[in-house]
């Protein structure tokens, strides 16, 4: 008997495309690497305007972030602990930014909070200017980001059962020390999960803000939105930034296995 | 008035029960898979709403729904009803100790208070020794004893265990069944189980549900004794044979007519069944000549190991012999056998 595990082989010729996939997602980051001009690289991400849009992309994504978790843990909860008619659709719709080009989705808040958009009036009479400003941006991270979110939390509370819940319940526990003390420490890995899951796609939005917020430095113009202006007037200080972004990225990545695999 | 009397139906699980436990009593509800059993207490945690049901328990109505006056639904929570399932369901992410004061606390009480409870407690189940370790240190037995000992800290005004040993290794089981006979007392107790031993060690009476309907109930040992369903004949490991009494025997449908003895009033027209037990049966290839016998002819449908003999199963009926016989007699599915059973080995009673 073969001691390795594998049960039924792969047909060989399946390691082809999958290589072809695995060498096209891979290249570009090693021609990033290759372009970045070292020397030059701690000026570069140093200079006002990059540490300007870098500040503002840590602040903004972690509000936003914290957004998701405030919204989005009830409605995970709501999700898959209730029925009500008309649940399936309503999760479609509210996962809908998933799929939505973020550009649209830009333009959807700017007619829904801008000046001219549904609630657009009402906010200017209570003295509230959202569109162009940070808290703009942190509204269109907070849209893209969201299902992400919902998305990991609910696959977690649906694995998580409701058996301990209900035993809970039957030891006296109300619904909401129910939550505090057994539903919130049950799902805490999936809500990190989906927390670094939904920092990384605020971190990384560029067209809902650039609709809705604009480009304005240190106040709507964050990494992403530089990076794409440098692009023209700066292609080192383009690829420096980029290459902040990809660390970025791959600890997040890091970050959300160990808390999958906790 | 103090215990607990319950009725509910669940249209959708064909269920339609109706039981009552004394204020200390252990009921054991005893029925095979699918007949209702998890549902009622799944009714009386509150964890499943009846489509019609009442419920009292200590004079407090817990349920009153689908009658028409005005809708009561106690939540789970606030009954004083806990229920010990099949497999422990400790919360992982807390210490056994933790586990166990999770009631107290959630009940208002303070945290060193609750410790204390929770300590009490698991002495009383000899689990002292792992109140620092997490569920998933403990062994299957070990985490069912903690799981006691965190639905007792409750202090609920009912206990309801839902085949609390059948998740078990069957070497960890008796000392659970000691345990549970040792603190079960005190409260109403419901036990959910399928386990003849379970009903035996721990109930006081026992109720037999098929097809969510209550089919008999009586004190342990007499029905057990003397079952009147097939599913009580079963767990109780005799032959019951149903049919009308005759003047001298049970007549059934099925053509089949034993011969017994009565032990009550019995008039011929009347419903009757009769009893006896496997190891009774004497198992021949040609009919015996000339002894006073019940004699049945029979096709052989299952042989299966029962303790040192083997059970040889004919339809409905079954029989007990040894080894050997099997080998001399050439016993095996299929073959045509008569069973043989004295008159005064068969037990006939009303039904």
């Amino acid at each position: 008997m073969a001691s390795r595990a594998r049960p039924v082989g792969l047909p060989r010729w399946l390691f082809v495309p999958a290589g072809l996939g695995a060498v096209f997602v891979l290249l570009p980051l090693v021609a990033i690497l290759s372009r970045v001009r070292w020397s030059h690289f701690g000026a570069l991400i140093t200079s006002d305007s990059s540490l300007a849009a870098l500040g503002l992309s840590l602040r903004t994504s972690a509000t936003s972030t914290l957004l998701c978790v405030l919204l989005g843990v009830p409605m995970a909860l709501v999700l898959a602990r209730t029925r009500f008619p008309g649940q399936r659709l309503l999760r479609s719709l509210v996962l809908l930014p998933l799929v939505l080009p973020p550009v649209v989705g830009g333009i959807a808040l700017l007619y829904t909070f801008g000046r001219r958009g549904l609630l657009g009036h009402t906010l200017e009479v209570l003295g509230i200017q959202v569109a162009f400003s940070t808290a703009a941006v942190v509204m269109a991270q907070t849209f893209v980001a969201l299902p992400f979110l919902v998305v990991s939390l609910e696959g977690a509370l649906r694995t998580s059962g409701e058996r301990y819940e209900a035993v809970a319940a039957t030891l006296g526990a109300r619904p909401t020390t129910v939550f505090r003390r057994v539903t919130l420490p049950l799902v805490l890995p999936g809500l990190a999960a989906g927390a670094v899951l939904s920092f990384a796609r605020s971190l990384g939005e560029f067209g809902a803000t650039i609709t809705f917020a604009g480009s304005l430095q240190g106040v709507t113009r964050t990494l992403p939105l530089e990076i794409y202006l440098q692009r023209e007037v700066d292609p080192d200080a383009a690829v420096a930034l980029s290459l902040v972004l990809v660390v970025v990225a791959v600890v997040v990545i890091g970050l959300a296995r160990g808390g999958r695999s906790a | 008035m103090s215990g607990l009397s319950v009725s509910a139906t669940v249209a959708d699980r064909g269920v339609d029960l109706t039981l009552g436990v004394g204020p200390s009593e252990v009921v054991a509800v005893l029925g095979p898979n699918g007949a209702g059993k998890s549902t009622l207490l799944a009714v009386l945690a509150g964890l499943l709403r009846p489509d019609t049901g009442h419920a009292v328990l200590d004079g407090r109505v817990l349920l009153d729904v689908g009658s028409d006056g005005r809708e009561v639904w106690v939540p789970a929570h606030d009954r004083g009803v806990a229920l010990l399932a099949q497999e422990p369901l400790l919360f992982p992410h807390l210490s056994a100790l933790e586990n166990v004061g999770f009631g107290p606390r959630s009940s208002g009480r303070g945290r060193g208070e609750a410790r204390e409870t929770a300590r009490r407690w698991l002495a009383e189940v000899d689990a002292t020794a792992y109140a620092g370790r997490r569920p998933a240190e403990l062994s299957g037995g070990q985490a069912q004893r903690v799981a006691i000992a965190r639905a007792l800290a409750t202090e609920p005004r009912l206990l309801l265990l839902d085949e609390p040993m059948a998740a078990l290794d069957v070497a960890v089981a008796p000392a659970l069944r000691q345990l549970l006979r040792r603190v079960l007392p005190g409260r109403p107790v419901v036990v959910v189980t399928h386990d003849v031993l379970d009903a035996l060690l721990l109930a006081d009476r026992v109720v037999v549900v098929e097809d969510g309907r209550v089919v008999e109930q009586g004190p342990t040992a007499s029905l057990l004794a003397r079952p009147r369903s097939d599913f009580a004949a079963r767990i109780a490991g005799l032959n019951l044979v149903r049919g009308t009494y005759d003047g001298s025997g049970v007549q059934a449908t099925t053509g089949l007519r034993l011969e017994g003895l009565t032990e009550q009033a019995v008039h011929a027209g009347d419903p009757a069944l009769a009893v006896f037990r496997p190891s009774a049966v004497a198992v021949f290839r040609t009919p015996p000549g000339g002894s006073p016998r019940n004699v049945i002819d029979v096709r052989i449908t299952e042989l299966e190991p029962h303790g040192d003999q083997v059970r040889v199963r004919a339809g409905e009926l079954s029989a007990d012999v040894t080894t050997s016989s099997v080998a001399e007699l050439g016993l095996a599915p299929g073959v045509p056998v008569v069973f043989g059973i004295k008159a005064s080995e068969v037990a006939v009673y009303r039904a």
